[in-house]
């Protein structure tokens, strides 16, 4: 068993108006970044857990993502790191 | 009849519908604390309003793990009423009582005024004192009541009669500036397939009264009365 660190990212899914990520687009614009051209605004999530393997740790975080950390009608996660902490 | 208020932390509606059910309705109210195992043989629970667990992660995510809400959904699994506002509409949307989600309002405000609704449905145990088309006045009090579902689950909500309410405007309308916070087809409230649970964004138990403004949400009390008897 080890302990390993998982950083998880959560977004409106794409389609979905997301009105926080419209107002930071907009004034993204307003200061001269032409080029941006679309923002989702979501939650970064860092879970430190025990678990056998980077595998493992992984399945966990997917199964957390699952029951809890998103919501599956309006959001999309991604495991993004499972590192050793 | 007996109601079942439940209290979680951070709720602030749960206050109005007691004042709701025993003063205007003139029957029993009891709460319901979050930690509780025990209806308390409530005949109807009410999910109310307010910001249960401070709206973290997403408003209801949390609350649909309090202890309570494993008898909640028993208690809707055999078909008796639950009645789920604004933010009971949110939980019992995290809790797959109810298809689709609440999202932030499209405008990013909070808005807290009177709506115009219409009933679409008259047809429900908590409907059958208005007319069907009939249009009320309501206030809504929420930062996120933007419902969504996607197309499928929309289109089926509409097509087996489920939307109950819909924000329209004074001629009955569904338009853009009679919705409040941009919800999909105008949508204010839905009941489950098998008829028995109703979550709905607009506040009625702070409609109860002339004095509070409009008594609209007064005949939404007395259908759930006359269908599951005193």
């Amino acid at each position: 068993m080890s302990r390993y660190k998982i950083a998880i990212h959560i977004v409106p899914r794409r389609g979905l108006l997301d009105p926080q990520g419209k107002a930071v687009s907009d004034a993204l614009h307003t200061l001269g970044f032409a080029g941006v051209r679309d923002v989702r605004v979501g939650r970064h999530l860092i879970v430190e857990a025990d678990a056998d393997t980077p595998d493992a740790a992984d399945r966990l975080a997917r199964s957390m993502c699952e029951r809890l950390l998103a919501n599956p009608v309006t959001e999309d996660y991604e495991i993004a790191t499972v590192s050793q902490a | 009849m007996k109601f079942g208020i439940v209290t979680f932390p951070g709720s602030n509606g749960d206050y109005d519908a007691y004042q709701a059910v025993v003063e205007a309705l003139g029957e029993e109210a009891v709460y319901l604390w979050h930690k509780d195992h025990d209806l308390q043989g409530a005949d109807v629970v009410v999910l109310p309003g307010g910001f249960s667990y401070g709206d973290y992660l997403r408003a209801g995510a949390i609350a649909r793990f309090s202890p309570i809400m494993r008898e909640v959904v028993a208690h809707a699994e055999r078909g008796a009423p639950v009645l789920a506002i604004c933010n009971g509409f949110q939980i019992a949307c995290e809790a797959g009582m109810l298809p689709g989600a609440l999202l932030r309002n499209k405008e990013l405000k909070f808005s807290s005024q009177f709506v115009r609704l219409r009933v679409e449905q008259s047809a429900t145990p908590f409907t059958s004192g208005y007319q069907p088309g009939q249009l009320v006045r309501i206030p809504i009090a929420h930062g996120e009541g933007r419902y969504t579902a996607d197309a499928a689950t929309l289109d089926r909500l509409e097509g087996i009669g489920l939307v109950v309410f819909r924000y329209v405007d004074a001629e009955g309308g569904i338009t853009d500036p009679a919705n409040p916070n941009g919800s999909a087809r105008n949508i204010a409230g839905i009941i489950s397939e098998r008829g028995n649970v109703l979550g709905m964004m607009p506040h009625p138990e702070r409609a109860v009264d002339a004095r509070l403004g409009s008594a609209d949400g007064l005949p939404l009390f007395e259908s759930i009365l006359a269908g599951v008897g005193a």
